[in-house]
């Protein structure tokens, strides 16, 4: 297992990237390792391209730099792999979620020639049904997790039902909701996994 | 028992506040600071803290009305960033000369031009020169630390200034990270409670905040506030100490990482201390001999005590994040090369420049720093002395 772990998350504003970050340190953190979850803002406004940054590691975090060689990267929108370079320094040996209907196959074409391991879920279609609405984030969170085993399926379940009875306390209704979109794309990933394991942390 | 907890730097002086439990404080929201009044009105509503919170029109009535909360002899603090500090300006003034000792929890934005929301110092930097104490912070933990020895520090008899404890905008307003939190009881023991001497409602010992002073008593008048300032020295010493006492962790001007046989420092405030911290352990797995020295304490400025930190290394890297429009170098960077020449500490001196309105600052950028300082020094290349790091070429 490496001692830290460096995860970059591209998505659009309002899509939820940087809470999917805030909510991964949230989770690391309760498995007892040193965290970091923070956003980089361009222009504030919706729909522009935001990122968002992860460190998780055995030993105290001091760096307070953006991430440039990540371990991970999770594209929340699709439509970024035509302007933005999301696997830019991305580790041949790391991986990158790709949010999408599309298979791996397909998405690869678009991703400047990247020679390491490529994950597609569909969180859309995850979200639609499980929420009733397209909330990517708690999908791209629960593959984040999956393809790094940064924890196990188990403690994380526990630890995001504890997370989301906090964050959706004035609207419980929505927590089961979010855990079976969790629970599906672990589901939907498991696959893809078994061929493919490659366990960053 | 301390609590191991993780939350971004915003978050950690709102909690602070909650756990001080001021007694009044106006605000008006402004990236990148507005969760904090956001979070303590969320205490106040749910009856956490019993803050009077006063909304107000702009930067210029908070600190308005947080001299008048002061003056009325309450516990007061307000918070803001950039453009708010900017419009409070007259009033930095007249906090300091009135002897009002309120806290100001200031993240750190860029100012206009071009309009920016991210961090750098020039907030802060604009307002050294108006008789508040200043202190910086590398994370969350330190801002929170900074925070409940604000009052102590400020509401010194021999101090009764106004305290600005500042933190780096989105850096680590914005990131969650690890933090220690200590028992309600054991910080509200350490701030205690506000008890002034004079106040403008105590009937029994009338007073007057702010009148003229005519020209034969006002210079006396700045000088007794610039003896208020040099009083903070030792008074922000003793706090630290008693503050180590209850939470274990070290507070003084400034850290010397790795300092004491380094040939090569960089002398730097803030969030990126700790990605120069991370570098200097890199370069010293190389055997190369490099420290950091992270100042805190930017006013009082204490120019002795860095003179004597630097005395042994044969070259400085200061780090401004800032810059000051004069042609010589930024503010620290003027500050520690005047305290070298009057205390006699003659090395190499460069002052660089970086992460203006949120420029990354990188590990590599200090390997850079590092390596050009060497350079000068072994080689004898010419080295501007005043320069920018990671700009675009």
């Amino acid at each position: 297992m490496k001692k830290s772990l460096e995860i970059r998350w591209h998505g659009r504003g309002g899509q939820g990237a940087k809470t999917a970050a805030l909510l991964l340190a949230d989770v690391a953190f309760k498995t007892g390792a040193y965290v970091q979850g923070f956003p980089e803002y361009g222009p504030e406004r919706m729909g522009a391209p935001i990122t968002a940054y992860n460190r998780i590691s055995r030993n105290e975090i001091r760096v307070h730099s953006n991430i440039y060689t990540p371990d991970l990267v999770i594209v929340v929108d699709e439509t970024l792999l035509h302007s933005v370079d999301v696997t830019a320094g991305l580790k041949e040996d790391g991986a990158v979620i790709v949010n999408t209907a599309q298979s791996a196959e397909e998405v690869r074409l678009l991703l400047h020639g990247y020679k390491g391991a490529v994950y597609t879920v569909d969180a859309r279609q995850i979200s639609t049904e499980a929420l009733g609405k397209n909330f990517p984030n708690s999908p791209m969170l629960a593959a984040a997790v999956a393809v790094s085993g940064v924890m196990t399926r188990e403690i994380f379940m526990k630890e995001m039902r504890a997370s989301y009875s906090h964050k959706f306390a004035k609207k419980p209704e929505v927590i089961e909701g979010n855990m079976k979109a969790l629970e599906m794309t672990f589901d939907a990933l498991q696959d893809a996994l078994e061929e493919v394991v490659v366990k960053i942390a | 028992m301390p609590k191991k907890d993780r939350m971004s730097g915003n978050e950690a002086v709102a909690y602070a506040i909650k756990q001080i439990n001021p007694d009044v404080m106006p605000a008006f929201p402004i990236t990148p600071s507005t969760e904090i009044p956001q979070m303590v009105s969320n205490y106040i509503a749910n009856g956490e803290v019993d803050t009077e919170f006063i909304p107000v029109e702009s930067e210029h009535s908070s600190m308005s009305a947080a001299i008048g909360a002061e003056a009325a002899g309450a516990r007061t603090l307000t918070a803001t960033s950039s453009a708010g500090l900017a419009l409070m300006w007259e009033e930095l003034l007249l906090a300091a000369s009135n002897r009002m000792p309120l806290a100001l929890a200031l993240v750190n934005r860029t100012l206009s031009g071009p309009i920016n929301i991210n961090c750098d110092h020039t907030d802060s930097m604009g307002a050294r020169d108006t008789g508040w104490i200043q202190i910086y912070a590398e994370n969350n933990q330190e801002v929170y630390d900074n925070f409940i020895q604000a009052y102590p520090i400020a509401e010194h008899k021999d101090v009764h200034l106004p305290i600005m404890i500042c933190q780096d905008g989105f850096i680590t307003s914005h990131a969650v990270e690890n933090i220690e939190l200590m028992d309600d009881d054991v910080v509200k023991n350490f701030v205690g409670e506000y008890e002034p001497e004079e106040f403008l409602l105590n009937p029994g010992k009338p007073m007057s905040v702010g009148p003229y002073a005519i020209s034969a008593y006002a210079m006396e008048a700045r000088k007794n506030q610039e003896i208020a300032l040099e009083n903070a020295a030792d008074v922000i010493i003793n706090v630290g100490k008693k503050y180590e006492k209850i939470s274990g962790r070290k507070y003084g001007f400034f850290e010397e990482y790795r300092t004491k046989d380094a040939d090569y420092i960089m002398l730097i405030m803030g969030s990126a201390a700790g990605t120069a911290k991370q570098a200097v352990d890199e370069l010293r797995e190389q055997g190369k001999k490099v420290g950091v020295l992270k100042l805190r304490v930017f006013r009082p400025f204490p120019a002795k005590e860095i003179a004597a930190a630097l005395s042994r290394c044969k070259a400085v890297a200061i780090m401004d994040r800032c810059e000051s429009y004069n042609g010589n170098g930024g503010p620290l960077g003027s500050e520690v090369t005047a305290a070298l020449y009057r205390n006699k500490v003659m090395i190499d001196a460069v002052n660089y420049i970086y992460g203006l309105a949120g420029r990354d600052f990188t590990v590599e950028n200090v390997f850079d720093i590092f390596a050009e300082l060497d350079d000068a020094v072994t080689s004898g290349v010419q080295v501007e002395q005043y320069q920018y790091i990671g700009l675009r070429k």
